[in-house]
């Protein structure tokens, strides 16, 4: 028997705090499985977030960052600064990139800084029990929105990628999700495609990640990934939207 | 050179190698000269899109090893609380410059003492400190700067340079040659990367409460540790004073040209300057009041400070206070109208206890 | 954190095999969803968390494919094949 698959060696032995069927664990998984495949544990430095990705310290055997709500980029410009060699990465959440950390984020994009924000949308502020977040979709009910989200009173869901390609700074941006194998898949790409895009001095690049929260969708974990195909992706399409040439 | 200038400089010279700010006035000066100068001398300056950017890239920074700094003035520090408490959590170095405007609000662009609380009470949450030191001419700026990139590496903790408008902006002599760039720690905590070492990580979450206190205690053994080694303070005709003036920064030049009068008129009055406002020089005020009955603070300010002088006296004495808030810059015949009024009035009434 | 026991799926004649971390899984059922060869199930055993566990038939064709090892947000599926 040979193995064909087995759990990445830069996962430190801790379980994961996520809910079942939650996309963080996915993409926790997959951020290991690249650094691992890229030969990236000496140089990688993780900045990890207020929300449910907060523990990543537990989980990465890289060097963390705990950030401020939202601060990640801003604190992921800073590391680079002073150590451009190292492949610097944040991770945030809808609330932490769209809400709060929205300056920081357009900011350091614009700056045209030499790292990664992996970003995951997945619509709803999971760690807090689910209160509306930027990405929320229009009618979709959450704990502050409890007859739907409605565009007078609440605004209309940001598109991130979208917002981001209009800057010059930005140099690859691109939209994913990690609800069904084959988006898995395509999701490890891209974030193979920033790293090393990152290694190659290229500039900012930006993975959006379409994720499954059942929980506070309140819905089965099969359902939470048929709805981001059937409903979520009308409103976030997947694709590439920048890649400047390297 | 001008206060501001002077601060770059001796931020340069310290071994300052990242700067971060934001533009807000009595301050540009500084960010301007970092601009110029950083890259310079192989540094990095970046204008930030907020203040708020400018204390997480120093946070940063400060993570990955390197001495970073930030300035600003009231409206900014605010937002920088949050940083600085996160700062302090993760025992990492930092310098943060304060010249003070007035406030509240958006208040006023002259100089001002008050931002006292907020630098010394520590302005974000939880139970933290941050060093504040309070220089009282340019040539002390620069004598401070490097004192306050070496202490915030000694202790791993934010150091807050307390100036103000007028320093900021006057043009005094300034002398480099005695500042020493303080040497570099080593530094095995930082992120630099897991290569040949086991991954490390820096965060301040805590679930466990027991934990979180024993956090908590680690840190309150630091500061007493400073608060036994870092008080920094200057007296000036103490010895035979019948009424001390407690003053610092801007407010100590001031009451220095009061004082000058006063003694020519024979009015014992002598001066303390904390030159630590904190660690606050408690003891050295505590002694003051065995032979002085009569304690004078004056403060840019409606009254901050002066709390803590009441604090160190615990009710000997007698306190008096002027303060005038807003960015109002009184002078010296001013002080000495008013210190001469409480000095008649501390001698006329006999029958107090004294000391 | 130690290691725990896994308990292992039965070594199977066909070509691929999966392992399922009884402790790490917490019954999402993703893998069970995405396989396309219907080998794995939700089983009527607890584990300490107190979630139903995985469980892998091997009898049933496993080709290896991966589709579980993907969708498992817990890392809990090592999959082989001879």
């Amino acid at each position: 028997m040979k193995t064909v698959y087995a759990r990445p060696k830069l996962l430190k032995e801790a379980d994961f705090h996520y809910c079942p069927g939650c996309g963080h664990g996915i993409i926790t998984r997959l951020l290991m499985e690249v650094i691992e495949e890229m030969d990236l544990q000496g140089e990688a430095i993780c900045v990890a977030p207020a929300g449910c990705g907060m523990l990543l310290y537990n989980y990465f055997e890289i060097d963390v960052l705990e950030s401020a709500h939202g601060r990640g980029a801003a604190v992921a410009t800073g590391i680079k600064r002073v150590r451009p060699q190292n492949l610097v990465f944040s991770y945030q959440g809808d609330g932490d990139l769209a809400a709060i950390g929205t300056a920081e984020g357009f900011h350091a994009a614009n700056r045209g800084e030499n790292i990664t924000v992996i970003f995951v949308n997945n619509g709803v502020y999971g760690m807090t029990g689910g209160q509306m977040a930027p990405t929320t979709l229009l009618d979709q009910v959450t704990t502050t929105t409890p007859t739907g989200r409605d565009a007078g009173l609440a605004g209309h869901p940001v598109r991130i990628c979208e917002v981001f390609a209009q800057l010059d700074g930005t140099s690859y941006l691109e939209r994913v999700a990690v609800n069904k194998p084959a988006a898995v898949v395509k999701a490890k790409k891209a974030i193979k495609k920033a790293f090393q895009r990152q290694v190659d001095g290229a500039g900012f690049s930006l993975v959006e990640i379409l994720s499954p929260c059942p929980v506070n969708w309140k819905m089965g974990t099969l359902e939470a990934c048929t709805w981001i195909d059937e409903v979520m992706v009308k409103q976030f399409p997947l694709g590439v939207f920048k890649e400047a040439p390297c | 050179m001008s206060g501001n200038a002077a601060l770059g400089e001796a931020a340069v010279l310290s071994g300052c190698t990242h700067y971060f700010g934001y533009p807000i006035t009595p301050q540009n000066e500084i960010t301007e000269y970092m601009a110029r100068r950083m890259p310079g001398v192989g540094g990095v300056f970046i204008q930030s899109e907020s203040e708020i950017a400018a204390i997480n890239m120093v946070l940063g920074a400060a993570a990955a090893g390197a001495r970073s700094m930030t300035s600003s003035s009231g409206p900014g520090m605010s937002l920088k609380q949050e940083g600085i408490s996160y700062l302090v959590a993760d025992e990492l170095p930092a310098v943060i410059v304060n010249m003070v405007r007035g406030g509240p609000g958006m208040g006023s662009i002259a100089g001002a003492q008050s931002d006292y609380f907020q630098a010394t009470r520590g302005g974000g949450h939880g139970d933290y400190r941050t060093i504040v030191l309070a220089p009282a001419s340019v040539q002390e700026l620069t004598e401070i700067v490097p004192l306050a990139f070496d202490l915030a590496d000694k202790y791993r903790n934010p150091v807050i340079i307390l100036g103000d408008g007028i320093l900021g902006q006057m043009m005094e002599p300034v002398d480099f040659d005695g500042l020493v760039r303080p040497s570099d720690y080593d530094k095995p905590w930082a992120l630099t990367g897991a290569k040949d070492r086991p991954a490390q990580s820096i965060y301040s979450l805590i679930f466990d409460v027991k934990l979180q206190e024993e956090k908590n205690w680690k840190l309150q053994r630091k500061f007493r540790l400073i608060e036994q080694n870092e008080v920094r303070f200057e007296t000036h005709l103490v010895d035979d004073a019948e009424m001390v003036v407690v003053a610092y920064g801007i407010g100590a030049r001031i009451a220095k040209g009061a004082i000058k009068r006063l003694r020519e008129e024979g009015k014992k009055v002598g001066m303390i300057r904390p030159i630590t406002l904190w660690p606050f020089p408690m003891q050295a005020i505590r002694e003051l009041a065995n032979t002085v009955n009569d304690f004078f603070v004056f403060e840019m300010s409606a009254g901050q400070m002066v709390e803590d002088v009441r604090l160190a006296l615990e009710g000997r004495g007698h306190v008096h206070f002027y303060g005038r808030p807003g960015g109002v810059v009184p002078m010296p015949v001013e002080l000495y109208r008013i210190i001469s009024r409480h000095y008649f009035q501390a001698h006329a009434d006999d029958d107090r206890p004294r000391a | 954190m130690g290691s725990r026991p896994k308990r292992r799926a039965r070594d199977a004649s066909v070509n691929g095999s999966i392992q399922i971390d009884r402790e790490r899984c917490k019954g999402c059922a993703l893998c069970i969803d995405f396989c396309p060869e219907d080998c794995i199930s939700l089983s009527d055993e607890l584990n300490l968390k107190g979630y139903f566990v995985a469980a892998f038939d091997d009898s049933k064709g496993c080709t290896a494919c991966r589709n579980c090892a993907l969708m498992c947000p817990d890392v809990a599926i090592e999959v082989s094949k001879s």
